[in-house]
């Protein structure tokens, strides 16, 4: 090969390599992006049942229940216009607590009920997690148009 | 009054960056010397000026000063003396001035250690560090004035955020700024080349201890943040492909294809171009990096919208940093001259694999971090990213990397022999493979991932002996002898492989054959892991300075042999009312036992437990401390010096010229 060829080569197999990876990238990156469901959305079935989703909004007062196992923990989420039960299993974050914040993902139930696999922490006593204070914003916009 | 000294000082300061900036580059572009000697003596008045105001806050902090609406803000009169220190970087504005002032060290050790270089490229090299730190600087006064006063004075502070009371929290962010701002020399150095356009060889060989350096203090910052985040989260976790993880993990994987990057265009002069681009990347994303921490835009892209002045000047900071270096690089790069060939199979084109793959996993990280913030900013609806992604498009793009890392090192330059480097890497590929299939049989079962991981980082390891096996057949003298005549450098990239080799076998056997249980516990009841058995003994009060707890007691036992007395503990911070989960964590020979506790059940002191049982953990953090060290003495390389002193006599010659 003459040098020139070469050069070619190299840049032809360094382009086929990148390609290559571009398309692991977007392939994994479609089949793994988690999307968020406010409980208005959930209600108005818009969110799908075959895939896993976060959802978020405020734990309702008074509605946290404990199983006698003591690991599995019932509680309902609100946006303040509309609720989803949700189940989980396992220790909850230090930050969990009946009145605040939370982000839950997991898979919704042909009964309506969400198992939740994961329940987020976040770090911070006053921090409000965005997608919740996304859900109760959205919820109490478009209460107010309906007031209007 | 102390505050306002403070305040002072870093107007002065940004006076003397304006200097150090604005001289030295004039100078430098018309050749005028007297211009040009400004750049040392400013930079290191500016590091004086930013360290007052530095030890000003931290007085302020220490001596409870909540007067200053950062102190009150971010600490509290019972807080331990350590922490109120350690708060002084705890807040934006705080962290920003540490930003700053090692920013400031950094330029003052450049204007120390750069009597060897031309007089216009230390002027320039200077000069860009200058205009970085007015950015800062002005960032600082203009919109987050850590020596705010709030008036009338908090009777006392809101305390620092309880997961940061930590001593991994300590030193982990001056560690992690001094890797970010490491680059930013590096990035001097680029453009300096390329406002003077000498992109010669000699470039290279200047800009890459200091790049090497800053790469070993970012990994060290990293695995920091790694074991602060395993501790102290409670979830045994050591990496969660969490954006403020990325944001630190972007910097590093184009430092480290810098650093590849650099040793050709020393070595052979080729890739000049493109170790210039990586170098202006590298900082770049420091640059993003600091910001999308700092800025809370990670929490949410509105609280862009909440501070405008904030939002509207980082922006603009990073456009003009990265579009202003971009620019300059479209203009002068094509001017740059190519160097020698080399063939398909060489040294070069192996680092340039290396360099491919990694810009490929960049990439990928980049896309699955800034995404969401795109698709959020633009009002597209909200998506996270989580590790699934990472995990699937990270570890098929790194393995093939980590394949090629055991060949690298044996390659030669510019025409590398693949028989013969298969003649000796035959056994290695066959241990290699051996270790893949035995190894599992020994720990819980076979899993491909794990037996992948057990087979590259067999295979580095082998390779790091073969390279050594090599270099020992020559030379005169003993085995210590020829040991100790190898070149630092040669040591330092062999026991950062070797590092690696560590490191991933420790993630392969942690991220495969970790285990954990979310139990309720009675008390004296026992739950079994892994033929560990734990036994809870109930709790006891315990008072800390700042918060009260509760401490569970738990004996681990195997084979009916006490192994271990973990106490985790609940806590309960007096200021802010947080609870925060202390777990408790005992390595037992390879692996970590990890208590944590969950909530209290009933009145006879039953509790829900989380037990962990983390084999090979410590082999990651002794992975990566392998690194470092290995960093370090590739810095130290006695060429550098060696350089150093011959650069030293054409230097009136070089300066004649300018």
């Amino acid at each position: 090969m003459k040098p020139r060829h070469r050069k070619l080569a190299l840049i032809a197999a360094v382009v086929a390599a990148l390609g290559l990876a571009v398309v692991l990238v977007l392939n994994a990156f479609n089949s793994n992006l988690v999307f968020f469901f406010s409980p208005t959305q959930v209600a108005n079935g818009e969110a799908p049942t075959a895939r896993a989703f976060r959802i978020g909004g405020l734990v309702e007062e008074g509605s946290i229940k404990r199983e006698k196992d003591g690991l599995t923990t019932r509680f309902v989420v609100t946006d303040t216009a509309r609720t989803i039960p949700v189940i989980y299993t396992g220790i909850l974050p230090d930050l969990f607590k009946e009145g605040k914040g939370v982000v839950a993902e997991g898979r919704l139930g042909s009964d309506g009920l969400f198992a939740a696999s994961q329940v987020l922490a976040k770090h911070d006593e006053n921090y409000m997690p965005p997608e919740a204070a996304h859900a109760i914003e959205q919820a109490q916009k478009a209460q107010q148009t309906v007031v209007e | 009054m102390i505050p306002e000294l403070g305040h002072f000082a870093l107007i002065v300061a940004l006076l003397l960056a304006l200097t150090q900036a604005i001289l030295p580059l004039y100078g430098a572009q018309r050749g005028d010397f007297t211009l040009m000697a400004v750049a040392r003596p400013a930079a290191q008045g500016q590091f004086v000026f930013v360290l007052l105001a530095f030890v000003c806050l931290a007085w302020s902090f220490l001596n409870n000063d909540f007067s200053v609406l950062n102190v009150a803000k971010n600490s509290f009169s019972q807080l331990p003396e350590i922490y109120r220190l350690t708060a002084t970087w705890g807040s934006h504005e705080g962290s920003l001035l540490l930003w700053v002032l090692i920013l400031a060290f950094w330029s003052t050790a450049v204007s120390v250690f750069s009597r060897h270089l031309p007089e216009d490229m230390a002027a320039r090299v200077i000069g860009v560090m200058g205009l970085i730190s007015v950015g800062f600087l002005a960032f600082l006064l203009i919109t987050s004035n850590p020596f705010e006063r709030l008036l009338p004075a908090a009777m006392d502070g809101n305390d620092m955020n309880p997961l940061l009371q930590d001593w991994g929290m300590i030193i982990h962010p001056p560690m992690l700024y001094m890797g970010y701002v490491g680059f930013a020399v590096a990035f001097a150095f680029a453009i300096a080349a390329l406002l003077s356009g000498k992109m010669d060889v000699a470039w290279a060989r200047w800009s890459r201890p200091w790049t090497t350096v800053a790469w070993a203090f970012l990994t060290l910052g990293i695995v920091l943040g790694s074991w602060w985040a395993y501790r102290e989260l409670g979830w045994g976790g050591w990496w969660f492909w969490d954006p403020t993880e990325n944001a630190s993990f972007m910097p590093w994987i184009a430092g480290t294809a810098l650093i590849h990057s650099l040793a050709v265009t020393e070595k052979r002069g080729a890739f000049k171009a493109w170790t210039v681009l990586l170098a202006l990347t590298a900082f770049s994303l420091s640059l993003l990096g600091t910001f999308l921490v700092r800025s809370g835009v990670l929490s949410s892209v509105h609280a862009f919208a909440t501070d405008p002045a904030r939002g509207a000047f980082i922006l603009g900071f990073l456009a003009v940093v990265i579009g202003g270096s971009l620019a300059l690089y479209a203009w002068r790069a094509p001017k740059m001259v190519t160097g020698s060939g080399f063939t398909w199979f060489s040294r070069e084109s192996l680092l340039l694999a290396n360099n491919v793959i990694l810009i490929a996993a960049l990439g990928s990280v980049l896309l699955g971090t800034l995404y969401p913030l795109f698709m959020d900013a633009m009002g597209l609806g909200k998506i996270s990213v989580g590790p699934p992604y990472f995990n699937a498009v990270f570890v098929p793009l790194m393995a093939p990397a980590l394949f090629l890392m055991g060949i690298g090192p044996l390659a030669r330059w510019k025409e590398a022999s693949l028989p013969d480097i298969a003649t000796r890497m035959k056994w290695a590929l066959g241990v290699a493979v051996a270790v893949a299939i035995l190894l599992p049989l020994t720990l819980d079962g076979f899993k491909p991932w794990a037996s992948l991981g057990f087979f590259l980082a067999a295979w580095i390891a082998l390779a790091v002996l073969v390279a050594f096996a090599d270099r020992l057949k020559h030379g005169q003298g003993g085995l210590l002898q020829k040991l100790s005549a190898l070149p630092r450098g040669f040591w330092g990239m062999q026991l950062a492989h070797f590092g690696i080799a560590v490191g991933v076998a420790g993630i392969a056997v942690v991220a495969n054959y970790a285990t954990e249980r979310d139990v309720r516990m009675d008390v004296n009841s026992y739950a079994e892991l892994d033929g560990y058995t734990f036994t809870f003994r109930g709790t006891t009060g315990h008072d800390g300075p700042n918060y009260r707890a509760v401490r569970g007691t738990v004996e681990v036992s195997k084979n009916g042999k006490l192994m271990a007395t973990l106490h985790p503990e609940k806590r309960v911070y007096n200021a802010s009312g947080m609870a925060m989960t202390e777990a408790a964590v005992r390595p037992v020979v390879f692996s970590d036992l990890y208590v944590a506790m969950g909530e209290q059940l009933d009145e006879q002191g039953a509790w829900t437990v989380r037990l962990f049982h983390k084999p090979f953990i410590n082999w990651l953090w002794l992975g990566a401390l392998l690194m470092v060290v290995g960093g370090f003495m590739a810095a130290a390389d006695k060429r550098y010096r060696i350089a150093l002193r011959r650069s030293e006599v054409p230097k009136h010659v070089a300066a004649q010229g300018a």
